[in-house]
């Protein structure tokens, strides 16, 4: 091997150890005993390592909560982009009608807007209404995805023309050529939108934080501050399990599938 | 052709009234609320011109809160694209010998783009606690002086950029692996007939010049996540101490949402808008001109 490749390796490997070093310092510390934890000898590795925080943290703190309301939020949220963006999309890329090109544009404008910048008016407009502090609160703001109508706009343009036109003369209706014909033969973009939104909102704090201080309500980032500001920094261990456990659902799904998680995170650059 | 209108309205009605709800109409609302001192929960507004956007400026707080922005960006930016190409350089390199070594690296750095920011950063907390910290420790045996990691006002900024540069790096490695693995190996080919036989003069040659729309790409995505920290902040240091790590995102989440101050807030997100308007012109402006060898 030659030398040039054994140091390309060496150092491409102590930079791995360098990212790895705070997950492998989150999983150890949850895994130590209360009296390695409080200690001036401080060990990269447990000890004596034990489930006991994992316990603490699941049975009896409200992480359990905060991992279902994120499922149900992100959850929702998914459900209700994919319910309103599928034949949307569909249109746009395959039926011609007056303020089309005016609705594509506006699409790639939107691309352009971070949700920050909305937080603002949302909130005022959520609180006259009296949404603030409910599930919906938390859902709808995100329902509009310019970056959903456009990925899938473009995936749903590559199907041709004659497969569409085909199924109209099959008697087809339009809905059911959006989600019989479209959906499925532009599912690895679907997947790809799927991973993309599922991670942004299970990880979001902006929010959850602005629209919610309920902590029946708390997503996972926003319950584990909760967690963390209740006990008087004596509960590190359960602390550490539950930041562990909250983060374990998506690095799982990532390690199962990677090459989709790389696709639909890396085109996240397309949008502000 | 009432039916036609009438399916197009079921199919494309709703997404376009929810862009319009939840994004157009947000952003002209905010638009005008910047030129007001309107605060959440009062009955009435009043016009104050650029009150807002002179105290955004003029003041020292927010002054402090958009220098301390562009000094986390300017850490940011620069280190985590270097080492997001040197990473995939190296990772290219050692590629073809060891496949398996190599995605399993790729793998590894990969983890804090999928993570749970939060999360990571409680865990990044506990690495940097002052005294039952990892990082202290080893300092300590190294024969150093331990720090303050985020509660010294001259180092906090940096504590925090050194985690906004660990989450970047792995996403920018992947943009530039797909940007070599589009590398003509005919190219390498022409440049060593050409005499560039060696690392470096084929980097500079071939690989460098080729990777430009690559490298821009990456430049802007880092630069418009770099002025959007928000999570590090809120949960590590809350802008603290005394507004050392305060940044542009979490000012606006405190004047709006801590302190009601809706027109303030809008003030400061028209310019946290306005500066990543700016960014993307600069993308277009640049990809228009001499970015691209084709």
């Amino acid at each position: 091997m030659r030398p040039g490749t054994i140091l390309s390796f060496g150092l491409v490997s102590l930079g791995a150890a360098m990212v790895l070093l705070p997950f492998v310092w989150m999983v150890s510390v949850s895994l130590k005993p209360h009296n390695e934890i409080f200690t001036p000898e401080v060990t990269l590795l447990p000890q004596q390592p034990t489930l006991a925080n994992y316990w603490q943290a699941l049975t009896e703190t409200d992480i359990p909560l905060y991992l279902l309301n994120g499922v149900i939020v992100t959850g929702g949220i998914l459900l209700l982009q994919l319910a309103i963006t599928v034949p949307c999309a569909y249109a746009l890329a395959h039926r011609r009608f007056p303020g089309r090109a005016l609705l594509f544009g506006a699409v790639i404008a939107a691309l352009l807007v971070p949700f920050h910048v909305t937080a603002i008016p949302i909130f005022l407009a959520f609180s006259q209404v009296g949404l603030l502090n409910t599930y919906a609160a938390l859902i709808l703001p995100f329902i509009a995805t310019a970056f959903g109508l456009f990925l899938l706009r473009q995936a749903f343009a590559q199907i041709p023309a004659q497969l569409i036109d085909a199924a109209r003369v099959d008697g087809m209706s339009e809905m059911g050529i959006a989600w019989r014909v479209a959906f499925p033969l532009g599912l690895p973009t679907v997947i790809a939108f799927s991973i993309f939104s599922v991670t942004a909102h299970w990880n979001d704090l902006f929010w959850p934080l602005v629209a919610t201080t309920s902590p029946e309500l708390a997503t996972p980032p926003r319950g584990i501050l909760f967690f963390r500001d209740e006990e008087s920094g004596d509960d590190i261990g359960p602390l550490m399990a539950g930041a562990t456990l909250i983060t374990a659902p998506l690095i799982i799904g990532f390690l199962l599938a990677q090459r989709r998680f790389t696709q639909g995170l890396a085109g996240a650059g397309l949008k502000r | 052709m009432i039916r036609r209108l009438a399916t197009d309205l079921l199919l494309a009605g709703p997404a376009a009234l929810a862009v319009v709800l939840f994004i157009f109409l947000p952003v002209a609302v905010v638009f005008v609320l910047a030129f007001t001192d309107y605060l959440v929960g009062a009955p009435t507004a009043d016009w104050v011109g650029l009150e807002n956007f002179e105290e955004l400026f003029g003041s020292r707080l927010g002054r402090n809160a958009l220098i301390n922005t562009l000094i986390y960006s300017a850490v940011v930016i620069p280190s985590s694209v270097i080492l997001g190409l040197l990473v995939a350089l190296g990772l290219h390199g050692i590629t073809k010998r060891m496949p398996r070594v190599s995605a399993v690296l790729r793998t590894v750095y990969f983890l804090p783009v999928a993570a749970t920011l939060v999360a990571m950063a409680v865990a990044w907390q506990m690495l940097m606690h002052p005294s039952l910290g990892l990082l202290n420790h080893w300092i300590a045996a190294l024969g150093l002086t331990p720090q303050q990691w985020l509660t010294d006002r001259g180092l906090v900024l940096y504590s925090l950029a050194a985690i906004g540069i660990w989450q970047g790096v792995g996403y920018n490695m992947v943009l530039f692996l797909a940007g070599l693995s589009a590398i003509q190996p005919t190219l390498y080919d022409a440049a060593t007939i050409d005499g560039a036989e060696h690392g470096w003069s084929r980097f500079w040659c071939v690989t460098w010049p080729m990777l430009g729309p690559t490298t821009l790409f990456v430049v802007i995505v880092t630069a418009a996540n770099a002025f959007r920290v928000f999570e590090t902040v809120a949960t590590m240091t809350d802008g603290g101490p005394a507004f050392a790590s305060d940044t542009i995102v979490y000012a606006l989440y405190r004047e709006g949402f801590v302190y009601f101050k809706a027109g303030y807030a809008s003030a400061i997100t028209v310019v946290f808008f306005a500066a990543l308007l700016l960014l993307t012109a600069l993308q277009i402006a640049l990809v228009e001109r001499k970015v691209h060898y084709r």
